[in-house]
C-alpha cells in the first residue's frame, strides 16, 4: 500500500522562482541557473512512493537535496512545483490551517541537531506535540512518560536537555516524535551528529522500535552503511536529482550509474553481507544411524578435520572432531554420544551480519554452523569462506 | 543667488500649535491623572522609613547580585541619606520606575510586532532611529504645551527617550531564536501564538532583560535632564547648583545619581543573567 506519493517535485530557493523553474525543466545546470536567475536549485523532478510501514532511506552527500526533499513532504519547505499525496490527501493543496492540523497528527520529525527546546525539561519536550494539539495536561504527562520509557529514558523526565549527552538528547528527540503516535516518522540525519558507537546503538534501537511500533519512516542520511542497515529501500540523490531507487541489495549489486558505483565502492561489506551470503554446504552424518567409524571415514574421504551431526529430521546436534572420532574407534564405541560437541556458541542465524560473525570465527577451532530458527542445518562458514565471500562480492561490484 | 530658507520651524510650530489647541484637553487630562499616579508612588516610597527602604534595596542586591554590590548599596544609600538628598533621590526613582514601566508596557509588544511582521519592522525601526538620535532636550520643548511644566512632561520625554532599547532588544531577542527551534515547532503544527509564548519569548528573555536594563539606565539619565522642565529630584538639585554656580552642591547630587545608576544597573543586569 502506498503511504506517501511524491510526484514531480521541484524546489527552487530564491525570489526568481518561475524563470528558474523553466530553466530546470529545460535541463539547465544548477550553476547556470544560479548565475542567470540568482535562484538555487534544491530538488529536481523527484518522484517516488513510500509504502506503508516501510523504512525508506534517502541518501546522498551534503548539498544533494535530500533534506530539502524531506521538508517538501511535510511542507516545511513549499515545493515550487509538483504534488505530494499522503493517504490520498493532496498535501500540496492544503491551506495553512489544514496543514497545521495535518502535521499535528501525521508527522513526527527528528532533527540532526536534535532541536530540543532548551527552556523545557525532557518531559516537556517529549509531550510538546501533544501540548500543541491542546491535549489535557494529564494525557500529555502520561504519554510523554510512556514515550520516554520507550526510548530508554525513564527517570530523566525532569532534567533539561543541556544536562544530557548527545545520544540521550536524540532519544528525547525521538520520544518527542513518537509521543504523538504519528503515522510517519521523518528523520533528518537523525544520527549523524552522534559518535559512531552511540550511532550504532541508536540504529539498533530504531530497528527494534520499528518492530514494536510499526511506522512509515523516511530517513535521511549521508552514510551508506547506515542506509544499508536501516533501509528497506534506498533512494540515492545527487545534485537534487534521484539517481537510483532500490533495495540495499539492488543498489549494491546493480548500481545504476557510475556515481552510485563510486558511492558503493567504499561500503564496508562486512556490514552488508550476512551469514547466508558466505556459507557453504557442510558435510554431515546422521546421529543414531552413523557411528564413529562412518564419521572418520567420511572425514578422510572429504579431507576435513571435523563433521556436523544432525538427527533424522535434519536438526543440528553438534560437531565431531576427527581425533575424537579416532579415539572413540580405538575404544570400540558404537555411537557418537561421548564425542559430540554441541558448539552452542558457534551457531549463527542466516541473517547475522558478517561483522558479528568474524570475531567469533577468529577465536574458534571449529567452523561456524548456520542454522535456521528451528535449528535445522543450513550450511557452514569456515575462515576461508568469509574471505572468499568478500572477494567474490567485491569483484562483482 | 540666495536660496530662501525653508520655513521648517514655522511648519512644525504651526503643527504643534494646532494640535495643542485642539487636542491638549486630552493630554492635559492624561497629565492630571498621571500626576496623581506619580504622586501616589512618590508618597508611598517616602512613607517607608529610609532605613527600611535601604534594607530592602540591600536585600535585593544581595539576592540578585554579589555581596560586594550589597555592601556598595548599603554605603551608597546611607551616603545619599546623609547628604540630605533622600527626598530628591526618591522623586527621581519614582520617575524612573514609572517611565520604565510605561516604556516596557509599550516597548515589548512593539518589539514583538516588529520581530514577527516585516512591514511593521520597516515602519518602527526608522522611528526608533529618529527617537534615539534627536537631541533629548528638543523633546522637552513640545512636552510643555501638551502636559504642562512638571513631572508628567518629564515622564513623557523620558519614555520617548528610553523606550527604543526595549523595542529593539525584544525584536532582536525574538529574531535571534535559532531557526531550528522554530522549524521543530512548525513540524509539530504549532500556531504563531504557541510558538511565541512557548519558544520565542522564553528564549528571548535574556535579551529582553538586557533591553529593560538599558531602558532603566536611559530613563535615569533623561530624568535628570528633565529637571529643566521642572521634574525636580536629583536633576533639580544639579540644576539649582548650576544656577548658583556651586560645584560642590552639583557634585553631591551628581554622585547620588551615579550611586543610583550603579545599584539599578547591577541588580537588573543580574536578573537578566539569572534568566539565561
Amino acid at each position: 500500500m502506498v503511504k506517501i506519493k511524491v510526484e514531480n517535485v521541484y524546489k527552487i530557493f530564491g525570489t526568481n522562482i518561475k524563470p528558474a523553474l523553466k530553466m530546470v525543466k529545460e535541463g539547465a545546470t544548477k550553476s547556470a541557473i544560479l548565475e542567470k536567475t540568482g535562484s538555487a536549485v534544491g530538488v529536481v523532478n523527484a518522484s517516488f512512493e513510500v509504502y506503508d510501514k516501510e523504512t525508506l532511506v534517502i541518501m546522498g552527500l551534503s548539498g544533494s537535496g535530500k533534506s530539502t526533499l524531506l521538508r517538501c513532504i511535510n511542507r516545511l519547505f513549499e515545493p515550487s512545483s509538483g504534488k505530494v499525496t499522503i493517504d490520498g490527501v493532496d498535501v500540496t493543496s492544503l491551506s495553512d490551517e489544514e496543514l497545521r492540523k495535518f502535521r499535528q497528527h501525521k508527522f513526527g520529525m527528528v532533527f540532526q541537531q536534535f532541536a530540543l527546546f532548551p527552556n523545557k525539561t525532557v518531559l516537556e519536550n517529549a509531550y510538546f506535540g501533544l501540548e500543541i494539539r491542546k491535549a489535557d495536561k494529564e494525557e500529555c504527562i502520561e504519554r510523554g512518560l510512556e514515550a520516554l520509557d520507550m526510548v530508554g529514558l525513564k527517570g530523566w523526565a525532569d532534567y533539561y536537555p543541556s544536562q544530557l549527552s548527545g545520544g540521550m538528547q536524540q532519544r528525547v528527540g525521538l520520544a518527542r516524535a513518537l509521543a504523538i503516535d504519528p503515522d510517519i516518522l521523518l528523520m533528518d540525519e537523525a544520527f549523524s551528529a552522534l559518535d559512531p558507537l552511540i550511532r550504532a546503538e541508536m540504529q539498533d534501537e530504531l530497528l527494534s522500535l520499528e518492530d514494536k511500533v510499526k511506522k512509515t519512516i523516511v530517513f535521511i542520511t549521508h552514510d551508506l552503511n547506515e542506509a544499508l542497515k536501516i533501509g528497506d529501500r534506498i533512494i540515492l540523490m545527487k545534485d537534487g536529482k534521484i539517481v537510483q531507487i532500490g533495495t540495499p541489495e539492488e543498489i549494491l549489486t546493480n548500481p545504476a550509474t557510475e556515481y552510485v558505483e563510486k558511492f558503493v565502492e567504499n561500503v564496508d561489506l562486512t556490514r552488508v553481507l550476512t551469514a547466508k551470503d558466505v556459507m557453504v554446504r557442510g558435510s554431515s552424518i546422521t546421529y543414531g544411524k552413523d557411528g564413529p567409524k562412518t564419521a572418520l571415514h567420511t572425514m578422510k574421504e572429504k579431507g576435513i578435520s571435523s563433521i556436523f551431526v544432525v538427527d533424522k529430521s535434519k536438526n543440528f546436534k553438534g560437531i565431531v572432531a576427527a581425533e575424537n572420532a579416532k579415539q572413540a574407534v580405538e575404544r570400540g564405541e558404537q555411537d557418537l554420544s561421548n564425542i559430540i560437541d554441541e558448539i552452542k556458541d558457534l551457531r549463527v542465524l542466516p541473517e547475522s551480519p558478517l561483522q558479528e560473525i568474524m570475531p567469533v570465527i577468529a577465536d574458534s577451532k571449529y567452523p561456524l554452523v548456520v542454522v535456521d530458527d528451528d535449528n535445522r542445518l543450513l550450511g557452514m562458514i569456515a575462515r576461508g569462506s568469509v574471505i572468499a565471500g568478500l572477494v567474490e562480492r567485491g569483484g562483482a561490484q | 543667488m540666495i536660496i530662501p530658507k525653508l520655513p521648517l520651524d514655522v511648519a512644525i510650530d504651526t503643527f504643534i500649535d494646532y494640535t495643542t489647541q485642539n487636542f491638549s484637553f486630552i493630554t492635559k487630562s492624561i497629565s492630571s491623572v498621571m500626576e496623581i499616579g506619580i504622586n501616589t508612588v512618590n508618597d508611598a516610597l517616602m512613607f517607608i522609613p529610609p532605613l527600611l527602604l535601604i534594607i530592602l534595596f540591600v536585600g535585593l542586591a544581595w539576592y540578585f547580585s554579589t555581596r560586594g554590590i550589597a555592601v556598595f548599596t548599603t554605603i551608597g544609600l546611607l551616603l545619599i541619606w546623609n547628604l540630605g538628598l533622600w527626598a530628591a533621590s526618591i522623586s527621581t526613582l519614582t520617575l524612573v520606575i514609572i517611565a520604565t514601566f510605561l516604556s516596557i508596557l509599550a516597548g515589548i509588544p512593539l518589539g514583538i510586532l516588529a520581530a514577527l511582521n516585516n512591514r511593521a519592522r520597516r515602519v518602527i525601526m526608522p522611528i526608533l532611529d529618529f527617537m534615539q538620535t534627536m537631541p533629548a532636550f528638543v523633546y522637552l520643548i513640545p512636552a510643555i504645551p501638551f502636559f504642562g511644566l512638571g513631572v508628567v512632561s518629564a515622564v513623557f520625554t523620558t519614555v520617548v527617550f528610553s523606550m527604543p532599547p526595549a523595542i529593539r532588544l525584544t525584536c532582536l531577542g525574538i529574531q535571534q531564536v535559532p531557526e531550528q527551534y522554530i522549524e521543530a515547532a512548525d513540524s509539530f503544527g504549532a500556531t504563531k501564538k504557541q510558538k511565541l509564548f512557548q519558544i520565542q519569548l522564553p528564549l528571548a528573555t535574556p535579551t529582553i532583560m538586557a533591553g529593560i536594563n538599558q531602558t532603566i539606565m536611559l530613563a535615569l539619565s533623561m530624568v535628570v535632564i528633565a529637571a529643566m522642565i521642572g521634574a525636580g529630584g536629583l536633576g533639580g538639585e544639579v540644576w539649582r547648583a548650576i544656577q548658583r554656580l556651586r560645584p560642590g552642591m552639583g557634585f553631591e547630587a551628581g554622585i547620588a545619581v551615579v550611586i543610583m545608576a550603579i545599584i539599578l544597573d547591577r541588580i537588573t543586569q543580574n536578573i537578566r543573567k539569572q534568566s539565561e
